[in-house]
């Protein structure tokens, strides 16, 4: 009887604290007066979004194919460059400090070189989206290729296995859970590094609209684009964590196990 | 009797000249068929002498010789097992115990073809170590014994002529060893291969092989060699002989001169 309810505690924990979090927000706008330029209470963002649905939908559908776009060309140039340093223990020490001070770069500072080389244009955003986003990738993939265990590559090389025949078979499989741990991290990246290039390399994306709101003093659609923003974002993690339970379920075998 | 499998005073050491010699001097000869164990210390080069023989290292100094050809690269007519079953977990066991015949010629060229001849195949040692069905199972669904069965047959698909097993059952509880030395036992039994086993566990070298070959502390070198002559098929009731237990004392005693003398 206890157990039942603890279970529906628990189910209903998630939305009786999210929609506790609005109540709240929208009590203390109302009680303490908070100017709208301010701090707009969630029904008048929820008014500004009806309004200015069209634009939200419309920005949000850019800046998702930015971030996805990025975001794949991170995936593809990640994993290359990711099995280079984890076939070559050569190519992994020459490119290490390249890359370690790449990435210490905050890419908010390449985009104007980007806006320089490619004007404003949806190319800064999906440049921007891949250059923050393919560092955990590459590191990822090039800790699972050079982690095998030593004895099954012995088994390997003395089958007469090519290096080849090892990366295909043991490498790039054994490196999958890896590759999609770092997607989580990546996907993130590259959703944060598409909108800070779109407010002010683009002309379209949530980044943009709500640079301009901002500019307007329309601050129910800023906080409206944050909400879409928020919501986008949890749309694409989700679709990464589905691919990742589809691709690798060998790898969380504990709960496979008992299922 | 011609030598299978001929180690001729061979001299290897890790990192370059006056690096750490792994083995020295070390001369033997097993003949084709035969189940022979080597053991001795720990760091006495026993891996080192698996290495070398299955070419995946190349000796420094003297020669090997494997089926009455000089070992000059990795070689194809070897099976490898090791004290981690190191099964891949995103492969089924059959799918596993297939991934020799996916590298090794003529296999490899016709597996796609006679995939189900393949098959059948394996399902057969999976039978003749006791996992009769169980090839759909992923590893990670399998007892570490199970594993190491499995492990077994991954080693043994491709029909090699020499089968090297470093310490296969070292990782296991002693009921579950027992019952592997009988499968090692009656698989040796079925198959005319030939098959080195190296161990820390004299009972076990006296129990499964038909000679046994001290090896001193590092440098390894052989400094004792012992023939088993209990009949085949054994049981386990042999261990439990005088002869059997004075055959592991005189190996205790030879290991341990050899570590005093270390």
């Amino acid at each position: 009887m206890t157990a039942g309810r603890q279970r529906l505690a628990m189910t209903a924990a998630p939305y009786v604290f999210t929609v506790a979090f609005f109540a709240l927000w929208e009590a203390a706008c109302r009680l303490f007066k908070i100017p709208q330029y301010f701090l707009p209470a969630p029904s008048v963002i929820a008014q500004a979004s009806l309004e200015y649905w069209w634009q939200l939908l419309f920005h949000s559908f850019h800046t998702l194919w930015m971030t996805v776009a990025g975001f794949a060309i991170a995936v593809v140039f990640g994993i290359l460059l990711g099995i280079a340093l984890g076939a070559s223990r050569i190519v992994n020490a020459g490119t290490q400090p390249l890359l370690v001070g790449f990435n210490a770069i905050p890419k908010v500072a390449v985009v104007p070189i980007l806006i320089l080389w490619f004007g404003v244009g949806w190319i800064p955003p999906v440049m921007t989206a891949f250059l923050i986003s393919f560092f955990p990738i590459v590191v990822n993939v090039a800790t699972g290729l050079s982690t095998i265990e030593p004895e099954l590559e012995d088994v390997m090389k003395a089958l007469g296995a090519r290096k080849w025949d090892i990366l295909v078979k043991i490498g790039i499989p054994r490196s999958m859970p890896y590759l999609f741990a770092s997607l989580k991290v990546a996907i993130t990246l590259a959703y944060v590094g598409s909108v800070i290039a779109e407010s002010n390399a683009s002309r379209y994306g949530i980044g943009n609209l709500i640079t301009r709101a901002s500019a307007d003093f329309n601050v129910p659609l800023v906080f409206a684009a944050l909400i879409a923003l928020a919501i986008l974002g949890v749309i694409i993690y989700a679709a990464t964590v589905e691919l990742e339970r589809r691709m690798t379920g060998w790898a969380h075998r504990s709960g496979a196990g008992q299922g | 009797m011609t030598a299978f499998v001929e180690i001729d005073n061979v001299t290897h050491a890790y990192g370059g000249d006056g690096g750490v010699i792994a083995v020295d001097r070390l001369t033997l000869s097993i003949a084709e068929g035969e189940f022979a164990a080597v053991v001795g210390p720990s760091g006495c080069g026993k891996s080192t002498l698996m290495k070398l023989v299955t070419g995946l290292q190349r000796p420094q100094a003297g020669s090997i010789a494997v089926g009455g050809a000089k070992v000059a690269g990795p070689l194809k007519i070897a099976g490898m097992a090791f004290q981690a079953p190191s099964l891949l977990p995103w492969r089924t066991t059959l799918d596993n115990i297939l991934l020799p015949l996916e590298i090794v010629q003529p296999h490899r060229k016709r597996l796609r073809r006679e995939r189900g001849a393949y098959i059948a195949k394996v399902e057969a040692l999976l039978a003749q170590v006791g996992l009769a069905g169980l090839g759909a199972k992923y590893p990670w669904e399998l007892s570490g014994g199970m594993q190491q069965r499995a492990s077994l047959c991954r080693a043994l698909i491709h029909e090699p002529r020499l089968l090297m097993l470093d310490e296969p059952f070292a990782a296991l509880d002693s009921f579950t060893r027992e019952e592997l030395w009988c499968v090692m036992r009656d698989l040796h039994a079925a198959r005319p291969v030939t098959i080195v086993l190296v161990t820390h566990d004299l009972r076990e070298a006296a129990f499964l092989a038909d000679r046994v070959f001290c090896m001193s502390a590092r440098p390894g070198r052989i400094i004792a060699e012992r023939r088993v002559a209990f009949p085949r098929p054994r049981s386990l009731e042999v261990t439990y002989t005088p002869e059997f237990t004075d055959l592991v004392h005189d190996l205790r005693a030879q290991i341990a001169t050899a570590r005093q003398a270390a």
